[in-house]
């Protein structure tokens, strides 16, 4: 009993417990819906994993949610909800953009700007957020939620700048390609390399039919970065201290409101980044007309949130909903079962983690039953 | 003893388990009708979890409860009530823009047959509790307008006007000056002969003297010992609490002090409503003594605190440490012009409960080498420091360095805030109520630390509630009431009465200052 009670109070245990929960409900929709969640399941399987190119996609899907759930991590180690992640992640996909397409530059120059242009463009947006609290006290979930929707016209105007938009398309011309970050894009389309993939099938096929970049390597490594910074630095301690006791923070001598300041700075720029990756790592490399938020940023909320704001348990949460956003695909195509059962299955693992709580609680009461039962 | 109806309340074979703590073993309680009963413990010896079953707040894991000679179930406040059981909380419960006898009859209103309130006989219902027992109240103040001291008697009428007959009272002598608290003795006796029934709990032994006609003394959740007051000397009851022997004494030579380190000047501050807290304030203290601010809650404390550590803006005066002005500065800086403060709040300002203790030592520190290079944290050299804090200030378990400081005690958590502040080797430390909520061990403990700091030729400012801690810890003792400094004594000439009397604000009696 011990031990269970053990297990059932780590992390991991609460989010495997939500992701089953996940399906259940999920299931019983399913089957109420007339569709067998068998069949489904199978689907969402084989559209994640049946091809080695759809394992590609799924980590080309997940890059930029493993960086915009960082940047909401981060944040909230500060005691921030930063529910901005998704105009920060559109201002650097507009800034790359622009910069991109204007830019004359090689792609050993144009790359390092790029990804810097992307960083410090949400840094900026994720900052005005954390200077207005700093300042004036002003509640970030409202000046995100603001700077969401300005950022979201923002886009569509620039969009439809003449200057950038592509005639007869509903976006802006792409960047150069100078700036892609795809892995050897040109080698894989000259003779020998054609040749020296063709021995290898699997492998051709991931490198020709998918956009393989380098954003699921630049996500890893800023999870394992972000780590670093939040527990082995003097600031990670300082943000960490403020985000757990704001007065004795200050008390002790910190001023918290420059560590508001930086922590959404930084939160900004990391979602900045998920904006570089997604811009220059896959097709069509631009941005368009947006009906509705892509929800690259709000995806990253639930991926940090079932992280347990652990950054890099993000890595794996950012896989997660990377395979169920493009194995989904796979449920409408094959099964004929609407793709917004993945978003349910999503929507009821946040929900279960958010009563993760109450497993602990469960837990304590367990072991205390024991121990009562052992005397 | 056997269950009779001589008893008001009998409490019999009580368990009471918080996951695994065991707050309550096996206690018994046997309160005489008409009798003023102590319960005496330290912070966490169960004494208020015994009350909080008995008045249904908590149900208990095992053990009878009998009203009367009668078992009685209680489920909750209702049933409490019920039975005539009414209990006055620390914190007071009121609606601060109704007047006192809307206050006391609200939950009971008086209506007449067409249902609208009936306020003349609900007011003449209360007056005629309020003359029978002496209490002096104003019925048609408002609460906002009066004393602590009495809001507290407006709470003890809310419980009598629903025909309480057995009164638990929480620490109510906290909040009150020395004058009030006599006030409320007085009236404690007045119900005890009224034929009311009041079971005090508390850990001052002196009240207890005053007071009480019988005293149950609770250790660790187990049941140690009933006896006479009357007939007991403090030290003998301060050791059954405790189980050894303590020195109620602080023990210092006198006061050798020097040059005047740290000077206040015609300080004001405000309050966070914008209304005047601290007037026109001036002080000075020296190295190798202790200046004690003695001063009921409320008068200017926290906004004197929160100015010289510059938390909050100074509107006008200044502050000077070794000469140099820091008013309306930083919290860092003043940290770097070497004060130190212990927190009257250590769990809101103190720590960061979350952090292990370790990281908690070097909450001030953690920037500076050698605790980090480069910006980048040096375990080993902060795991080194923490366990030397630990091991010299005897802060326990020995190994908590790792673990959160929520998981200490509060006296371990002064400890650790006192080891941290302490190491800095300040030239004035502040101490705001330093002991609030520590048991008489921890107590004892963080007095010989303020007194071992001013032989060391430290500045301390002592800040306390507690009026008998400021009279027997400082060299000075000086009384803020209304923001300003009323008066100040040499400790030699600080007597009890004289002191209070200023604390409540008497302004005539400021002869020596």
């Amino acid at each position: 009993m011990r031990l269970t009670a053990k297990i059932l109070k780590k992390p991991i245990t609460s989010a495997l417990i939500a992701i089953v929960c996940g399906f259940l409900v999920a299931a019983v929709v399913l089957a109420a819906a007339g569709y067998n969640p068998w069949q489904a399941f199978g689907a969402l399987f084989s559209g994640m994993f049946a091809r080695p190119k759809y394992v590609s996609n799924v980590l080309i899907k997940a890059a930029p949610i493993i960086l915009t759930g960082l940047s909401v991590a981060f944040a909230y180690k500060t005691s921030l909800f930063n529910i901005g992640a998704e105009g920060q992640y559109i201002v650097s996909a507009i800034v790359v953009t622009l910069l991109g397409i204007r830019l004359n530059l090689p792609a050993p120059l144009l790359i390092p700007v790029l990804l810097a242009a992307g960083m410090l463009a949400g840094g900026i947006w994720g900052g005005l957020v954390g200077l207005l609290k700093a300042k004036y006290g002003i509640h970030e979930v409202i000046t995100s939620i603001m700077l969401n929707w300005i950022a979201f016209y923002l886009s569509n105007y620039i969009v439809n700048l003449p200057a950038f938009h592509q005639p007869d398309s509903t976006g802006t011309y792409p960047i150069r390609e100078s700036g892609y970050i795809m892995l050897l894009p040109n080698w894989k389309r000259s003779p020998q390399g054609m040749a020296a993939l063709s021995r290898i099938p699997w492998l051709r096929e991931v490198m020709m039919r998918t956009d393989v970049n380098f954003g699921i390597l630049i996500a890893v490594f800023m999870a394992v970065l972000v780590g670093f910074v939040l527990y082995r630095t003097a600031k990670g301690f300082e943000l960490r201290a403020v985000g757990f006791n704001r007065d004795a923070a200050q008390f002790a001598g910190i001023d918290v409101g420059r560590s508001l300041l930086g922590s959404m700075l930084i939160s900004g720029a990391l979602s900045g980044l998920a904006g570089c990756v997604a811009i220059m790592g896959a097709a069509p490399h631009n941005i368009s007309t947006l009906a509705a938020f892509e929800n690259n940023g709000f995806n990253g909320l639930s991926v940090a949130f079932i992280a347990g704001g652990s950054p890099v348990g993000c890595i794996f949460a950012g896989l997660l909903f990377g395979g169920f956003l493009y194995g989904g695909q796979t449920v409408q195509a094959d099964v004929g079962a609407p793709s917004e059962i993945i978003n349910i299955m999503m929507g009821t693992i946040v929900f279960f983690m958010a009563l993760s709580k109450l497993i602990s609680t469960l837990a304590d009461r367990l072991a205390k039953g024991s121990a009562l039962h052992a005397e | 003893m056997q269950i009779s109806e001589k008893y008001a309340v009998q409490m019999r074979g009580i368990v009471k388990t918080f996951g695994s703590l065991r707050a309550l073993d096996h206690v018994d309680l046997d309160v005489r009708k008409g009798t003023i009963h102590a319960l005496l413990g330290e912070n966490g010896a169960g004494k208020s979890t015994l009350m909080n079953i008995l008045y249904g707040l908590y149900q208990a894991d095992g053990g009878e409860i009998y009203r009367n000679g009668k078992r009685v179930r209680i489920k909750g406040p209702n049933d409490a009530i019920r039975l005539g059981i009414g209990m006055v909380h620390q914190h007071f419960m009121l609606v601060e823009n109704f007047t006192v006898a809307e206050n006391v009859i609200l939950g009971r209103e008086v209506t007449n047959s067409l249902g609208v309130l009936d306020m003349k006989r609900a007011r003449e219902d209360v007056r005629r509790i309020v003359e029978k027992y002496g209490f002096q109240v104003d019925l048609d103040a408002k609460i906002e307008d009066i004393s602590v001291g009495m809001q507290q008697r407006v709470e003890i009428l809310k419980a009598l006007y629903r025909g309480v007959d057995v009164l638990i009272l929480d620490e109510p002598t906290a909040v009150l000056t020395p004058q009030e608290t006599n006030d409320l003795i007085g009236i404690m006796r007045n119900l005890a002969a009224g034929g009311k029934t009041i079971i005090l709990i508390t850990h001052k032994l002196k009240e207890i003297k005053q007071s009480s006609d019988a005293c149950t003394i609770i250790r660790r959740g187990k049941l140690i010992d009933t006896v006479n007051p009357q007939t007991v000397d403090e030290e003998t009851l301060a050791a059954k609490m405790v189980g050894h022997p303590v020195r109620l004494v602080v023990e210092k030579t006198p006061a050798q002090p020097k040059d005047a380190v740290f000077e206040i000047d015609r300080l004001s501050v405000r309050d966070k409503r914008g209304l005047p807290a601290v007037k026109d304030l001036s002080l000075k203290i020296h190295r190798g003594e202790i200046f004690g601010i003695a001063g009921v809650d409320g008068n200017g404390q926290n906004e004197l605190v929160e100015a010289i550590t510059c938390l909050t803006r100074a509107e006008s005066g200044t502050i000077k440490i070794n000469g140099e002005e820091i008013q309306n500065t930083t919290p860092q800086n003043v940290i770097r012009h070497k004060i130190s403060t212990i927190p009257s709040d250590r769990q809101r300002h103190g720590l960061v409960l979350d952090f292990s203790c370790e990281q908690n030592t070097i909450l001030e520190k953690y920037r500076s080498s050698p605790f980090s290079r480069r910006g980048v944290l040096q375990n080993g050299k902060i795991a080194a420091y923490a366990e030397k804090l630990i091991r010299d200030y005897d802060v326990r378990p020995s190994t908590c360095a790792l673990q959160p400081a929520r998981g200490l005690s509060g006296g371990n958590q002064q400890k650790l805030i006192i080891a941290r502040e302490i190491s800095n080797e300040p030239d004035l430390l502040i101490a705001v109520q330093p002991t609030r909520g520590l048991d008489v061990g921890a107590i004892e403990y963080v007095h010989k630390m303020l007194v071992h700091e001013r032989d060391a030729g430290k500045a301390v400012l002592l800040i306390s509630l507690e009026l008998d801690e400021v009279l027997s810890v400082s060299d000075t003792v000086a009384v803020l009431y209304g923001g300003s400094i009323l008066g100040t004594f040499r400790q030699d000439q600080a007597d009890e009465k004289t002191i209070g009397l200023l604390m409540a604000g008497g302004k005539q009696h400021a002869v020596n200052g």
